[in-house]
């Protein structure tokens, strides 16, 4: 039988934010164990919350820039469970009405574009975290992580396969960086997804039953789990079972799902309205001002590339996958006055490679922007063919200096000196009597032969369209 | 006005006219108290009459009325995002049953 598969995706980001969602205390990373831990994250008799303001904005942020719609009147609610990193016994989060409300994020799977509906987006808070070992046999509690402010974003159940949702969640986290309410960090867990995974006969409509896959922290094991946890499902059915629907782990280690908690054992939420919080209500003033500060997106600026500089989707794909690089591709072209497809080549090419190789981003990388146009331009003029520039660039990375600089120190502009030309074709025909009659009686591949030879006399530097030139005369 | 919460009883997914023992039983369970087993048909009992209230007032028409989250008609209060806390753990795990290495030590839990 064929099967089809659906996955939606919920995912945790965790808003940039200086301080908690509902207290004064820091949310920086790595600090010691519970010395960000205030009163009110401790859950101390007669604390209350106090709501941060940022952690509004980056949500409305986040909703105007997925075109969804805004709540001018959210309500916050009590998660009620009960686990040691939690010591209120409930996660103050949003349920029947949550910041923002549908929206889409449009997505590039392969050549193919497609349009992922989001459910919804809501404000809630971190736990702390548990430490299970080394306590002989207790468990150790850091409540340092317990009120950062997370949006919790929510998909409809439209991803067809696991490269479906590692595009949406790779396209999602490049969003929220583009627009600065969340650092992306996925090993400090700064960006989380869950999958809910469900397979059914083609071509049918009713939904199979659900399983949720956590710890999903790379993009590669989120595609291996959805992977295996597709297989099992389906060999499940196939041998006449029925799925559980259950909360399953990811085992990075042995690279397969297993059971957290079934449904039965789930614990009911019994959500209510706090009573420590009155309605979030944003007017329009509000509303503005988050609109004022996005930039052009990601999205239209994609489409822009495509149009404005001619670029392959694919080029305008991968440039506006950050901001940054958006910026670096940008001031190189400006600066080389056109000429897109080939900043797009070279960013994508050697200098995504070079830095990949050291480990940089884009933003500290050793060769600027307006440097690589200076090298770019020295291909456009024909100072330098783009064999040297490969050489050039190296140097560049090296810190040897700019492009001019170091073509002037190697010597290695282009020879475009018809006399000096002519007389190494000369010298090459004069040594290699042979090849020239086996050209001359028709043997064109030989032409390659003198080509090659002249530039190794040239030590790569003629200029290749004045030598193709000159050898087709000479040997004519 | 009607309470938002009246709206959500049906999460506890138990018919208000049939609670049973075993519902009573779940519910302990779920706020974490104990409670032992012969008083559990009075807590059926005054269970039963909480919902038998609220039913009394989901027979109510309340079509076309805003749910009430909060009972008092005023909005949030927005704090502007700047730290204002010390770190003051040594004050606080000084009341604390047990710790070590900063941590918080309860007895073990894994899921």
């Amino acid at each position: 039988m064929q099967w089809e598969i659906v996955i939606g995706l919920e995912t945790h980001a965790q808003l940039s934010t200086l301080s908690k969602i509902f207290s004064g205390a820091a949310i920086a990373y790595g600090a010691a164990p519970n010395s960000q831990a205030c009163a009110v994250d401790l859950a101390l008799p007669g604390v209350l919350p106090v709501f941060n303001r940022a952690a509004a904005e980056k949500a409305v942020k986040f909703g105007l820039a997925i075109g969804a719609k805004i709540n001018r009147k959210s309500i916050f609610a009590r998660k009620n469970y009960f686990y040691p990193d939690l010591p209120k016994g409930y996660q103050i989060s949003q349920y029947e009405l949550p910041i923002v409300a549908g929206g889409s994020l449009t997505i590039q799977v392969g050549e193919r574009e497609k349009t992922v509906r989001i459910t919804r987006a809501h404000l809630e808070e971190d736990a702390g975290k548990s430490l299970h070992e080394d306590f002989h046999g207790m468990t150790g509690i850091d409540l340092n992580r317990a009120g950062t402010p997370l949006l919790e974003i929510v998909t409809e159940p439209d991803l067809r396969s696991s490269a479906e949702a590692v595009a949406y969640a790779k396209a999602l986290h490049s969003l929220v960086r583009w627009i600065g309410i969340c650092d992306g960090n996925m090993q400090e867990g700064s960006f989380r997804c869950d999958a809910n995974v469900s397979v059914r006969p083609m071509g049918t409509e009713k939904l199979g039953t659900r399983c949720e896959i956590k710890n999903l922290n790379s993009f590669k094991f989120m595609e291996k789990a959805i992977e295996y946890e597709v297989r099992r499902q389906i060999e499940i059915i196939e041998d006449g079972g029925s799925i559980l629907q259950e909360t399953r782990l990811y085992d990075t280690d042995r690279d397969e799902t297993r059971s957290m908690r079934s449904k039965e054992e789930a614990n009911d939420y019994r959500y209510f309205p706090d009573p420590d919080l009155l309605p979030l209500v944003l007017d329009e003033a509000f509303l503005e001002q988050a609109r004022a500060t996005l930039s052009e997106l990601p999205q239209a600026m994609r489409e822009r590339f495509m149009r404005d500089h001619g670029l392959p989707a694919y080029d305008a794909g991968t440039l506006t996958s950050s901001r940054e690089l958006a910026a670096y591709f940008e001031e190189a072209v400006s600066a080389l006055g056109g000429e897109a497809k080939m900043a797009a080549n070279w960013i994508m090419g050697d200098l995504s490679a070079q830095l990949n190789k050291d480990g940089l981003d884009i933003a500290a990388s050793p060769i600027s922007a307006a440097q690589l146009a200076g090298l770019l331009k020295r291909i456009q003029d024909g100072t330098i063919s783009g064999k040297i520039a490969k050489e050039v660039f190296v140097a560049m990375w090296a810190g040897e200096g700019d492009a001019d600089a170091i073509i002037e120190a190697k010597g290695l502009k282009q020879v475009s000196d018809s006399g000096a030309i002519e007389k190494i074709v000369d010298d090459i025909i004069a040594a290699n009597p042979a090849q020239v009659a086996e050209y001359r009686s028709g043997k064109e591949k030989v032409f390659g032969f003198f080509v090659g030879q002249a530039m190794k006399a040239s030590k790569g530097k003629a200029n290749p369209a004045q030598l193709n030139e000159i050898l087709k005369k000479k040997l004519g | 006005m009607i309470p938002f919460y009246a709206y959500r009883f049906k999460v506890l997914r138990v018919n208000f006219m049939s609670l049973n023992l075993a519902d009573v039983k779940r519910i302990a369970h779920l706020a974490r108290i104990a409670v032992e087993e012969d008083e559990m048909p009075g807590y059926l009992q005054q269970l039963s009459n909480i919902l038998g209230l609220v039913e009394e007032m989901q027979a109510v028409d309340t079509t076309g009325i805003e749910p009430m989250a909060h009972a008092q008609d005023v909005v949030l209060r927005l704090r502007d995002d700047v730290v204002t806390e010390t770190d003051r753990h040594a004050a606080y795990q000084a009341v604390a049953p047990q710790v070590e290495a900063g941590l918080y030590l309860v007895p073990k839990v894994i899921e």
